[in-house]
């Protein structure tokens, strides 16, 4: 289908491209940028003006919940709740039940996925069978079923000795591992350690859980020179080692979640269970350090660490909640709310959820790695257009997806969002477009 | 913002459910000691009742396992007029069975007027405050680390009736903090009713820094956490903790945190000793200060009764 967006303020986070113009799309693809030829004929006009044109946002961290707990989110709902947060390309945790350790299984996710046209979907593999800590797992089969790189999600990787030969196994074939840093024995509490979890007598996760974590994961790294990206960074004295690990030159990159960014553990008030999230909620020096890793680039992307849960599995005392929290539909609005409290431009803030993501994925998305998280001419035409001055209460009964429950909620902590999704395209099809109200 | 309103008193500022002392004003806490004293000599009496809560009916729910707590709420209901029912709910895990809020749910449906809560969950009575009906109130009566709010009352009691002023008192909470609802509860009723001094007293493992934004000095050593102290308050060291990780055994402990009258003598010469129950003797206290002159374990229990219907009669009386 021949597409034209006409009129809006198109961005492209990664040539720092802000101009108002058209966006002419072809086959899939960008064929003119700012201004189009008065030849090119389309089939749909879009009008953009007011709105801003930006590259679909990629997300680096979502739980769909399939293969295992489709109870609590399925394919088809979490898409279409992807689409609707402006995402075309997200990777998902291997998490499931049973784990993403078999290349069927992610050859089936990948097929379905597709055939949703909602969303790209890159997998990550179980780095060890049934996420358990002791096997390695067929590592070159699962990427050549579609894997983009390997992890345990929040499983434990208890023997330091597996998780070396993991790392020397994935850095043979150049693979990526993707470990959020937490010690396995330190890590058993259900709030960030601290004075108020002290007061509420929650279990505490002291910062050492990370800290320990990232000084054996940069050690191993140092060692057997594998890719390391760190998931869910939570703490200021975390940033600090990523900081140096950086410096130093190692292989490494990391995100941050929607949550950490934003939030503290002083919102866990009264035992508030949509406050439950992995990891922790951590305290304001934290919170602060996390935004300006964000803003310097020590943290390379924002995530959106979708997690559906039931509210079955919600309405428990603090300790016994699930954690977890929905997020694909909230990434956009709290990224812009990052980069206004920030002052970064709007391509500055939108880098963190297209282009640098995609930089991180690197060359094992392929292809799509030129183009991806990009607005170019003969790129692929995926793309977000939001209206970057609505303001919007989030409601969990607005959600598209089947998970509600979120600490951004407004009767929760009154947050409102800038920033509303109005139409995406993914391969230059409409995966998603707002219904006039 | 909901989540931030404190959901134990309602928009007046009475006290309409008791979840924790936290965020309790001073008025509402003394009003309770007083009233509980008015409900001493009903105990008194050769009729050991009043028919202020005459056709309520108060559920007491034990997810966890004590006997001695559910009794004194008991008799402080009965004594009240209250019918009263015990349900000792093993605490099941919440993949199979009925959750919590479904249990609740059931017994509303029961026309409780009332629930006295303890589980092993910290926040627990907050889920179920939240998500009972309007007029049913809840008595938080243990949950997890967090709060033990009625034990605090009727350590305050205590404290007022031997000690009269809160102003000039040195308190010295002594054992295993980190684990201790009563240790937690009790800090914020004497930073409420304005103590000169909170000291939690043991070894680094049981009572962590991050305590002292509570309003308590740390101390890790037993002389300096009594020396002068008005007021003793040894906690309870739970069997699973007296070796392991957290102490190498019961009789190291004793040795340097339990209290004997040796370590008493650091004190002041007129200080009390206190006790949640049940105390292990020769673990945190010694027979001899247990049963010796200091000792005010027993009238402890006395005052609870009392305490506990004031708490009951006082939210009864407040409507959401």
């Amino acid at each position: 289908m021949k597409l034209l967006v006409k009129g809006g303020r198109l961005i492209d986070p990664a040539s720092g491209l802000d101009r108002i113009g058209d966006l002419a799309i072809a086959a899939g693809r960008v064929v003119a940028l700012g201004e189009v030829s008065r030849d090119f004929t389309p089939e749909r006009t879009i009008n953009a003006s007011g709105q801003v044109v930006a590259p679909g946002l990629v997300d680096l961290a979502a739980r769909l919940r399939e293969p295992g707990y489709e109870h609590e989110g399925m394919l088809e709902s979490e898409l279409a709740a992807a689409a609707a947060g402006g995402v075309t390309s997200l990777v998902c945790l291997p998490d499931t039940d049973p784990p993403l350790d078999e290349p069927g299984l992610v050859e089936m996710l990948k097929f379905r996925a597709r055939k949703l046209s909602r969303c790209r979907l890159f997998p990550l593999g179980a780095l060890t069978r049934g996420l358990a800590g002791e096997t390695l797992t067929e590592m070159a089969e699962l990427t050549e079923a579609g894997c983009v790189g390997f992890s345990q999600a929040d499983a434990p990787m208890v023997n330091t000795l597996t998780l070396q030969r993991a790392l020397q196994y994935a850095a043979t074939f150049g693979f990526t591992v993707w470990l959020r840093p937490q010690d396995a024995w330190l890590g058993g509490g259900v709030a960030a350690s601290g004075a108020v979890a002290t007061r509420l007598g929650l279990s505490g996760v002291p910062v050492a859980a990370e800290t320990v974590a990232l000084h054996t994961l940069f050690e191993l790294v140092r060692s057997t020179g594998a890719r390391v990206h760190l998931c869910r960074l939570s703490s200021a004295a975390g940033v600090e080692l990523l900081r140096q690990a950086k410096a130093e030159g190692l292989p490494v990159t990391a995100d941050v979640s929607i949550n950490s960014l934003h939030l503290t553990d002083v919102d866990v008030g009264f035992f508030n269970a949509a406050m439950r999230v992995t990891p922790p909620l951590r305290q304001q020096r934290d919170r602060d350090a996390l935004q300006a890793a964000l803003v310097d680039g020590t943290i390379d992307a924002l995530v959106s660490d979708h997690t559906p849960v039931s509210s079955d599995e919600k309405t428990l005392p603090f300790g016994e909640a699930t954690p977890g929290a929905t997020g694909l539909e909230l990434l956009l609005g709290l990224a812009l709310s990052w980069g206004q409290q920030r002052k970064l431009t709007l391509a500055q803030t939108l880098a963190r959820i297209t282009s640098e993501p995609v930089r991180v994925l690197g060359a094992a998305i392929g292809p799509l790695a030129s183009s991806a998280g990009r607005l170019v001419v003969g790129g692929v035409a995926d793309v977000c257009i939001f209206e970057p001055e609505v303001r919007w209460a989030v409601r969990a009964d607005a959600l598209v997806s089947q998970g509600k429950h979120t600490p951004f909620a407004f009767d929760i902590s009154g947050f409102e969002l800038a920033g509303r999704v109005q139409t995406t395209l993914v391969a230059g099809g409409l995966a998603f477009e707002r219904s006039a109200a | 913002m909901f989540s931030r309103r404190n959901p134990q008193l309602n928009r007046h500022g009475e006290l309409i459910h008791l979840l924790s002392i936290e965020g309790l004003p001073k008025a509402v806490l003394t009003q309770i000691l007083d009233t509980a004293g008015t409900f001493l000599s009903v105990n008194d009496r050769d009729v050991k009742k009043v028919p202020l809560l005459r056709g309520k009916s108060v559920f007491n729910l034990f997810f966890e396992n004590s006997t001695r707590t559910r009794t004194t709420f008991e008799i402080a209901a009965k004594r009240l007029s209250a019918d009263v029912i015990n349900l000792d709910i093993a605490r099941s895990s919440t993949a199979k069975g009925e959750s919590l809020l479904d249990t609740i749910a059931n017994l509303s449906a029961m026309h409780a007027d009332m629930f006295v809560v303890r589980h092993g969950e910290s926040g627990a009575p907050y889920l179920i405050a939240q998500h009972c009906a309007p007029h049913v109130h809840v008595i938080n009566a243990g949950d997890g680390r967090h709060a033990h709010p009625t034990q605090a009352l009727l350590d305050m009691y205590t404290i007022r009736h031997f000690k009269g002023d809160f102003a000039s008192l040195r308190v010295a909470i002594v054992g295993d903090i980190v684990h201790s609802r009563v240790a937690r509860s009790d800090i914020h009723a004497l930073t409420t009713l304005g103590v000169a001094e909170i000291r939690a007293v043991g070894p680094k493992t049981l009572v962590p820094a991050d305590l002292a934004p509570m309003g308590v000095r740390v101390c890790h050593d037993m002389a300096d956490g009594i020396r002068d102290a008005d007021v003793i308050i040894m906690l309870r060291l739970q069997n699973e903790r007296m070796s392991g990780a957290m102490l190498p055994s019961a009789g190291e402990f004793f040795k340097h945190f339990g209290l004997t009258a040796d370590k008493l003598a650091l004190a002041h010469p007129e200080a009390i000793v206190m006790h949640p129950g049940p105390i292990n003797r020769g673990v945190e206290i010694d027979s001899t200060v247990a049963d010796g002159v200091h000792s005010v374990i027993l009238p402890q229990v006395t005052f609870g009764i009392a305490v506990r219907m004031a708490v009951m009669s006082t939210i009864a009386g407040n409507e959401a």
